[in-house]
């Protein structure tokens, strides 16, 4: 399926559009985020798009290009750096019937919007007895690489993921990227929308009419008997080259993106679980109390009689991230951890 | 005018301009190698700041930085062969290759770590600044910060308490006219940043960032102030970085802002006013300070070469230092 499928590269994605029967439409990730924007801000007055630098000639790295001159700054604008009260305008402006989109450049600078998002937009429709809601986006970036170091390329999903009342979505593929944050602005809820720096320049097949793809539904990446990876992000592209090269060693895996964190589609999870007997987890974050503790623990409360063999998880190693290329190299796991750990859990 | 100061202060503020123009201008250089794996934010065009201010600072003295932290680490002294080292994240390097040309420490001079966090610093700053006054120990804080950063709430609420605790703070913040490619007027209401501290009823300046003399002055007056007791000071410093806001080139290249503002600012370049300056008042005559500039360059040389033949951390190093063991 043209819409579910990882391009490893561009140039893969140019044999596959050939080789199709439906002519399939070839744009980036960044591209599609930016398609969502234009198409969520012609259709739905009430959406506007602000954040540090939105206007730029970057262009957040290409994703909001030229969307001010085409809707005009009163819809699209640039912000003084004040990602406290800009996160707070934000909730302030949904709960008084507004859709807006706020970007935060890194997902490192949402530590000083926790408090709007943890107190007040997370909280705001269940604390006044569902009188009021905050339909709200916030788009965020991961980072990495280039020694951008313990505060430019952190990966904090499960914080989020932790808090009750938001939704937490993490795009792998352009086709994603789109349909997502096309849910994301219709959805109601405060929407904490991460996407991963690495993605940005991914081609994949992304219709031009507007489209969604629902919030808590995962998706099967790639079909498979032995084992399932669940992959969250980058990792599920990282995933998919893994599979292909275990694949000629006779190991076959599924591959599951949740797509959303929270909530978190477990039945596809288990079902998949159910058919292979075992499962990885390669999240781009740390371990502790993080994703893969929770995806393993549903399955563990759900599904006890389904393992074969213990779970695996890949994450990031237990520290912040360092800026030497050395050390960046020993940190980021990738194609071979997620094919190193499937081996180990079909030796069992 | 004639300056007032000596000559040996003079072409000490000469020096530490020197050293940093021709520090960032080696990155330059070097940086298309690709061995400097990490993002340099040039602080070329701003070194009146640094120098000016930091030549009132004894070594013990705290300084706070940000992203931009080269030359406020030269200026305080810092050892250019481990800045540099950490730019090539080698183990030599200041912070052992962990944290990369945003992340500057020296404790022996009074830098205490450096944050990427736009305004991060700014609190921990009026926090060594309570120390001191709690402690007794006749230090000053002097904190640098952007005009970008002075629009995050933490500088109004630090400002507040120091004010309100009367420690001994000084806020410099530099106004280059821009955070990131965003220009001050697309940000500020006022556009009047030393203003801001009639609200808390410290005093406030804004000068000639590029008139290291006028920078000194200033500065001098303020760390005195906060070292006799008199409480914090802000001085807004407005210059002009002629590079990127990350990385070697220039920002016009880019369409991020206009050539000619930048041909105009690089004509009040502080180092070559200076330059100018040193001579025509008979303080050294070219060869002397062509000789300064010789030093400074064969300094900065060895640094080169000492980084790039230093060795990596090892990859086990990774998990070292997460947390403090005692000792
Ligand atoms: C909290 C936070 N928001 C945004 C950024 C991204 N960022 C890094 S530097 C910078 C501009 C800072 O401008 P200013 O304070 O004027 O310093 P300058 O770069 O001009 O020296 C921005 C937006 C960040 N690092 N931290
Ligand atoms: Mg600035």
């Amino acid at each position: 399926m043209p819409w579910t499928k990882i391009y490893s590269d561009k140039t893969e994605f140019e044999e596959a559009a050939k080789a199709s029967s439906v002519p399939l439409r070839g744009i980036t990730y960044a591209e599609a985020l930016r398609e969502a924007q234009a198409q969520l801000l012609r259709d739905d007055e009430r959406v506007f798009i602000f954040g540090e630098g939105i206007d730029d000639p970057g262009g957040v790295f290409g994703s909001t290009l030229g969307l001010h001159t085409e809707f005009g700054d009163e819809r699209v604008f640039d912000t003084p750096l004040a990602e406290n009260a800009l996160t707070g305008i934000a909730a302030g402006a949904a709960t008084a019937g507004m859709r807006p989109i706020l970007v935060h450049m890194r997902i490192d600078f949402m530590p000083l919007t926790m408090d709007p998002i943890l107190n007040h937009a997370a909280k705001w429709h269940y604390m006044f007895g569902g009188a009021v809601h905050v339909p709200m986006v916030i788009r965020s970036i991961v980072g990495r690489g280039w020694g951008s170091a313990a505060q430019h390329s952190q990966n904090i999903h499960a914080l989020f993921a932790h808090i009750p009342g938001l939704k937490v979505v993490m795009p792998a593929t352009p086709y994603d990227a789109k349909g997502l944050l096309m849910s994301a602005s219709a959805d109601g809820n405060p929407v904490i929308f991460i996407e991963h720096r690495w993605l940005y320049g991914h081609t994949g097949h992304v219709p031009e009419e507007p489209y969604t793809v629902p919030l808590g539904k995962g998706v099967v990446r790639r079909e498979g008997s032995d084992v399932t990876i669940v992959a969250i992000s980058h990792m599920a592209a990282e995933a998919t080259k893994a599979a292909r090269s275990l694949a000629e060693e006779g190991i076959e895996c599924e591959i599951i993106d949740p797509r959303t964190l929270r909530p978190l589609d477990t039945e596809l999870i288990i079902s998949s679980v159910k058919k292979t007997g075992r499962l990885v987890v390669a999240d781009t974050g740390w371990q502790y109390g993080g994703i893969g503790a929770e995806i393993t623990t549903r399955l563990v409360e759900d599904a006890f009689g389904a393992l074969k063999a213990p779970v695996e998880r890949i994450n990031i190693p237990d520290c912040p991230t360092p800026a030497s290329p050395v050390l960046e190299a020993a940190y980021y796991p990738g194609v071979t951890e997620i094919e190193n750990a499937v081996k180990r859990v079909i030796a069992g | 005018m004639t300056s007032k100061l000596s000559k040996e202060t003079l072409l000490g503020l000469y020096s530490t301009m020197l050293k940093i123009r021709l520090f960032e201008e080696k990155i330059v250089e070097l940086y298309p190698e690709q061995e400097m794996k990490c993002p340099v934010h040039l602080y070329i065009g701003q070194e009146a700041i640094a120098a000016g201010v930091c030549a009132n600072l004894t070594k013990t003295d705290y300084i706070v930085s940000n992203h931009r932290c080269h030359g406020h680490a030269i200026a305080k002294g810092a050892d250019i062969k481990a800045l540099m080292a950490e730019f090539y994240g080698k183990a030599a390097g200041c912070s052992k290759g962990k944290g990369g040309s945003m992340h500057v420490v020296d404790v022996e001079r009074g830098m205490l770590g450096t944050s990427a966090i736009v305004g991060g610093g700014i609190p921990m700053g009026v926090g060594s600044a309570l120390a001191s006054s709690i402690r007794k120990d006749g230090f000053v804080t002097v904190i640098f910060l952007g005009d970008g950063a002075s629009e995050e709430g933490v500088f109004y609420e630090s400002m507040n308490f120091a004010a309100l605790k009367n420690l001994p703070v000084v806020f410099i913040c530099e106004n280059n006219g821009y955070a990131t490619n965003s220009p001050q007027h697309a940000r500020h209401a006022t556009c009047d940043i030393s203003g801001m501290a009639n609200a808390y009823k410290i005093p406030g300046r804004c000068i000639d960032g590029n008139d290291v003399e006028a920078v000194y002055a200033t500065a001098k007056e303020a760390i005195g102030l906060a070292r006799e007791g008199g409480g914090p000071s802000l001085i807004e410093a407005v210059t002009y970085r002629w590079k990127g806001h990350v990385g070697p080139e220039a920002d016009h290249l880019k369409g991020c802002r206009p050539e000619v503002e930048l041909t105009d600012w690089m004509e009040k370049c502080p180092v070559k006013r200076f330059d100018d300056r040193l001579v025509n008042e008979g303080v050294s005559d070219k060869a002397g300070l062509i000789e300064i500039g010789a030093v400074i360059a064969e300094e900065i040389e060895e640094a080169v070469r000492f980084s790039k033949a230093a060795p990596y951390p090892l990859a086990e190093d990774l998990l070292t230092e997460v947390y403090f063991k005692g000792e």
